[in-house]
């Protein structure tokens, strides 16, 4: 498996084999590795998004028995989740959806098996970096694993981790638990930037001959991107934590100000100073470039899934490209808009209201983009479609949504309500985790060889789209409504008394999502046992993995590949097949082989 | 090639963060204890004798400060709440001060087992009951919560390990055991604000809180030279070398002075 | 699409009124079911609004409900119109044998007028936000003409502070009082924020305002209620494990009542430092 490098020097070190099989510098066994690591946070996150949402739907009441196991007395004194202990759950919830399940399927697994396949490369630029990337990410996921069992709780300041909850561990508690939280993201930063660096030089260096930048399918630009984006976020967040661990514990004060009490008395061991906006201004200033790692990807395989099963050209290549670096620059732009009631200048919210509502406009362009590219289609609905169309809707919603909090006065009454959590849900489950599991259901034969199983897979689908609708559309009338998020007991408000069906409702339909869930973990394992065994090309698409046998084993692409066409040459009036793939030199017809 | 030298940065990086993070998160409760290490004793009642005592305060106490328990409905609403509107800072009767925490600090020779029984602190009509406490080392403090409303326990300990628990429900319970001595742990509930409770923690039963008339016994105290402290969260603390015979009861004043 | 159409028009003219928005009833009222119908009786605090905005309490927050109207319209357009296309095309361009897709590669002159229209929608609602957004954090009332609190909060309760007889803060005769701000109707009142130990905000549901407590600087928020009433006021930025019970009261009185309020804590204040001295 290991010397799937072809052509690479071999590996001076000379490990015993089996080391080598774990610690592989293999890109596909990287990425299953990345692609195993993110689907085992996914349930965690979930099963932790389950207890916060028990505690909401139903108050006060006990943890039902099976899964009261992972409670300790502590946690839960009577089976009933503590306070803290629910801060501490949405806490690691977020952190293992954003970093640990989201975040490695994205820029690790997807990226680690496609890139040298789709530009024709025989191998990773890095393949070294590209092992030590996924250890690095593991090594800081179970260290945040570890944050859960250890004295004092996980960290249970949100995983925004405002200062000075987070940098005085007086206010929370949890002491070595928010301090390992902090190391295990800067371990993961340094991770994905190795996988970063790996991915970009790729692209740039080794790409087919024929295959110009303009030949790429999107999923490679949003590779690229993402890559840069990768590059210039991390360093950020992984500064920031460093200077919040050193306010923690060698008593230096960058978030910290002069004159603090904790529990009415004087803060004792800071020298004060520091200045809790600029938390938030570091935090934010990659915590939005973040959300942009996360979807692009998403949008890029999106983009191609809805070509190959609409049969037809991506509407608008270059505008689809080009709205792909708008988004990633204005990206940039646009922390601020967290920040809107923080205490920051009002009139930089004006200004970071302006560069967001700009952000609508290439998202914009996306959305029409796909519609356009479904009108004069043959669109087939296989698994793959359905999650890409599925994203096409609830990325719009999620994207609308947002809106409504770039609007400056409107923010301040849905700022910290569920409003925001809905719109986040929206755009990072129903966009990223759409695409990622539209991009499983696609790319499942070229990984594996077999195929995913269609009828349990269109199960998992409808009652996945139904449950999370159910789940996170209500979320937006609670926050109408008013309800704070994090808050660990709605009833206690009179205004959100009447609200409380609502949450209850919600709660119901996040265990039937969870739940749902199972199905896909069902369905890739039987499909892994029994599936149908898949040929190379099975979507009839035109991209270069699929000229490939499936899977594509040892020494893909031994024999370097010649591009002559970029990826969406489907349904040439001429040519006889209705896709041409990049590789094919002749249409015998007139088909030129990129647009205008 | 690059990637053999990342690996040995890798190689570095990673155990080199792991010490700065096991210094960093480390020293919190490993506090030297010199109690622990000393020989168990026992009390012989053969020889046991009693220190009694009051404490008395010279000069016009302060003005209570008044507390707004408004601030909580479900505070009000403990009929036996019997000041509800003034602090228990400085409680002062006939010139007696109350909430005095006396002890042996100095001249107790080995270290006691645990008492079996329990102390509870609870938390009634928003107040701490008792308002000081003392708790030998490795014995059960129970901590209730009796009122309908969140309290949270915020125990700023610096020898122990600090700790914050919150209570959500009427009724709810929750055991704690301090492992080191400590005079005194300030504990404080942050949703109600006014709420202030004190622990003294220590590895022999020779302690008492100065009851509403000033008053305190110590028992079962082997004969010696001993140090006696009374503290008070205002005041501060005094204290009188006294000489305990056997089997006699030794009478102690202590005097706290208004500024 | 066109019930949802009219859903949204009688729901906007249900602001207002006591009834629930229809089409989010609909959703709900699956898994509410009869304890929908039951809630609790609705006492002083409760909105007023079952599943909808509290009722806007300010001129302010009627400012930005009617932009978070408009938004609303704006986006339902355009979502009615993605989903109507993504409908039409997945059933009118649904695979059948014999037919081919169009090599259809972009069209210039489509891009641009995706790009036009949202970009003139966004540009409008960026204008009309900025109006609101200057009146609530920008032009201040004047110090002297209002009602100046300062609030400082803390885990978990609000410190509120009132300028006793000589009108300033921070001197032996504030008057004070906890998780409870009294002001008069119908006059401008400036809460000044200065968090003790984490970051708070203040929040005011009816009032649509929300403003972080930051520590170590000073942040001010302020509003002007035209009639009595009394709301709750909670912490919207998460401060700990007693986050969720930092919950305080806002009491509008009748001018001479708040008169009268505050003439008695300032007798109870004096009354208070004679007996310490």
């Amino acid at each position: 498996m290991s010397n799937q490098e072809a052509g690479a020097p071999i590996d001076a070190m000379a490990r015993p084999r089996r080391l080598a099989r774990i610690f592989s510098r293999d890109h596909t066994v990287i990425a299953k590795q990345f692609f195993a690591m993110s689907i085992f946070f996914l349930f965690a996150g979930g099963l932790l998004a389950l207890f916060v949402r028990w505690q909401l739907g139903f108050p006060g009441s006990a943890v039902p028995v099976p899964f009261n196991f992972l409670m300790t007395r502590a946690m839960a004194p009577g089976g009933v989740i503590a306070p803290d202990a629910f801060n501490g759950m949405f806490t690691l919830h977020a952190t293992f959806m954003v970093y640990f399940a989201v975040l490695p399927m994205l820029v690790g697994a997807l990226p680690n098996f496609l890139l040298p396949l789709q530009i024709g490369s025989p191998r990773m630029a890095f393949p070294t970096l590209g092992m030590l990337s996924f250890w690095l990410s593991l090594l800081g996921g179970l260290l945040m694993i570890a944050t859960y069992f250890v004295d004092g709780g996980p960290a249970s300041t949100g995983w925004t981790a405002y200062a000075p909850l987070a940098a005085v561990s007086h206010y929370t508690g949890s002491s070595i638990g928010q301090n390992l939280w902090i190391l295990s993201l800067a371990i993961l930063g340094v991770g994905l930037i190795h996988g970063a660096v790996n991915h970009v030089v790729t692209i740039i260096n080794h790409r087919a001959p024929g295959l110009t930048m303009f030949r790429l399918p999107l999923t490679v630009w949003s590779f690229l991107v993402t890559g840069l984006l990768v590059l210039l976020a991390l360093p950020v967040i992984t500064a920031a934590v460093s200077m919040l661990l050193m306010d923690r514990t060698l008593g230096t004060s960058f978030f910290v100000p002069a004159g603090l009490s904790v529990s009415g008395s004087p803060l004792a061991g800071y020298n004060g100073g520091g200045q809790p906006l600029l938390w938030q201004h570091l935090f934010w200033f990659f915590g939005h470039p973040v959300v942009y790692i996360m979807i692009l990807p998403g949008m890029g395989v999106v983009s191609d899934i809805l070509a190959v099963f609409a049969r037809k050209p991506l509407f608008g290549y270059r505008a689809m490209i080009y709205s792909t670096f708008a988004i990633a620059g204005l990206g940039w732009l646009v922390w601020g808009h967290h920040m809107f009631q923080s205490g920051m200048n009002p009139l930089l919210g004006t200004t970071f209201m302006a560069s967001t509502m700009a952000i609508a406009i290439p998202s914009g362009v996306k959305v029409f983009g796909w519609l356009a590219t479904l009108w004069r289609g043959q669109i087939r609905f296989g698994l793959p479609m359905l999650f890409a169309l599925a994203f096409l809707l609830t990325f719009t919603v999620g994207g609308l949504s947002g809106i409504f909090m770039a609007s400056t006065p409107v923010d301040a009454f849905i700022h910290d309500t569920y409003f925001i959590v809905g719109h986040i849900h929206y755009v990072l489950f129903g966009g990223s985790l759409f695409a990622i599991f539209a991009a499983i259901a696609y790319w499942f034969p070229k990984v594996t060889g077999r195929m995913l199983g269609e009828r349990l897979g269109r199960l998992h689908f409808w009652m996945t789209f139904v449950a999370f609708n159910c789940t996170f559309f209500p979320m937006h009338i609670l926050g109408i409504g008013g309800h704070m998020r994090r808050i660990y007991d709605p009833t206690v408000y009179a205004f959100l008394r009447d609200l409380q069906p609502v949450n209850t409702f919600i709660t119901i339909s996040a265990i039937t999502l969870g739940f749902a869930q199972l199905l896909l973990v069902a369905n890739i394992f039987l499909s892994l046992k029994n599936g149908r065994r898949a040929e190379p090309n099975p979507w009839r698409a035109a991209t270069l993995e699929w000229t490939l046998p499936s899977p594509p084993g040892d020494g893909a692409f031994a024999v370097v590949p010649e591009v002559h066409r970029w990826p969406y040459d489907y349904s040439l009036p001429n040519a006889v097949e209705d896709y041409l793939p990049q590789t094919s030199l002749h249409v015998n017809g007139t088909g030129t082989g990129a647009d205008s | 090639m690059i990637p053999s030298r990342s690996l040995r940065f890798g190689a570095w990086l990673l155990p080199a963060l792991l010490l700065a993070f096991s210094l960093a998160s480390c020293g919190d409760d490993s506090g030297d204890d010199a109690d622990a290490r000393k020989p168990l004793a026992t009390i012989d009642p053969a020889t046991a004798a009693t220190i009694t005592g009051t404490v008395t305060f010279q000069g016009t106490p302060p003005a209570p400060k008044s507390v707004r328990m408004e601030a909580d409905p479900h505070c009000n609403a403990t009929p036996e709440n019997e000041t509800p509107e003034v602090t228990q800072e400085v409680v002062v009767n006939n010139g007696r001060l109350a909430n005095v925490f006396v002890y042996l600090s100095d001249g107790v020779k080995g270290r006691y087992a645990p008492t079996a029984d329990s102390v509870v602190l609870d938390q009634r009509g928003c107040r701490y009951h008792p308002h000081v406490l003392g708790v030998m080392v490795g014995q059960r403090m129970v901590v209730r919560n009796s009122d309908a409303t969140l309290h949270n326990i915020h125990a700023a300990a610096k020898i122990n390990k600090e700790f914050n628990i919150a209570q959500t429900q009427q009724g709810q319970l929750t055991d704690q055991v301090f492992k080191h001595a400590e005079v005194m742990i300030p504990v404080a509930c942050d949703v109600h604000g006014w709420m202030r409770s004190f622990i003294g923690v220590l590895s022999h039963p020779f302690f008492a809180v100065t009851a509403t008339d000033g008053s305190f016994t110590l028992k079962g105290v082997p004969p010696g030279t001993y140090t006696l402290t009374a503290w008070h969260e205002k005041y501060g603390t005094l204290q009188q070398k006294i000489e305990v015979k056997e089997r006699e009861s030794t009478a102690v004043e202590f005097a706290f002075k208004a500024p | 699409m066109r019930a949802r159409l009219s859903n949204l028009r009688s729901r906007l003219r249900s602001i207002g009124r006591r009834a629930a928005p229809p089409a989010f009833a609909l959703l709900l009222l699956l898994a509410a079911g009869s304890e929908a119908g039951a809630g609790p009786a609705a006492d002083s605090l409760s909105p007023g609004h079952r599943w909808w905005l509290p009722a806007a309490s300010t001129a302010v927050a009627g400012r930005i409900d009617s932009l978070f109207i408009l938004i609303l319209w704006i986006t339902s357009a355009f979502l009615v119109l993605v989903v109507l296309l993504l409908v039409a095309f997945v059933i009118r361009y649904r695979h059948r044998e014999g037919r081919r897709a169009a090599h259809v590669t972009g069209n210039v002159l489509l891009e641009i007028v995706w790009i036009a229209v949202p970009a003139a929608c966004l540009i409008a609602i960026a204008c009309a936000s900025n109006g609101a957004w200057s009146a609530m954090k920008e032009e201040f009332p004047r110090e002297s003409e209002s009602l100046v609190i300062v609030v400082k909060p803390r885990q978990f309760q609000w410190d509120v502070i009132y300028a006793g007889a000589d009108g300033r803060f921070e001197t032996a005769d504030d008057i004070t009082a906890i998780n409870r701000v009294d002001v008069p109707a119908g006059r401008n009142v400036i809460i000044r924020l200065m968090a003790q130990d984490v970051i708070h905000s203040f929040f005011v549901p009816q009032f649509r305002m929300k403003q972080d407590a930051v520590p170590g600087m000073t942040t001010q928020m302020w509003f002007n209620v035209p009639a009595p009433g009394t709301f709750e006021i909670a912490c919207a930025e998460l401060c700990g494990l007693g986050h969720y019970r930092m919950q305080g009261r806002l009491i509008v009185h009748a001018p001479a009542e708040y008169d009268a309020w505050y003439a008695a804590r300032l007798r109870e204040k004096a009354a208070e430092s004679a007996s310490a001295r």
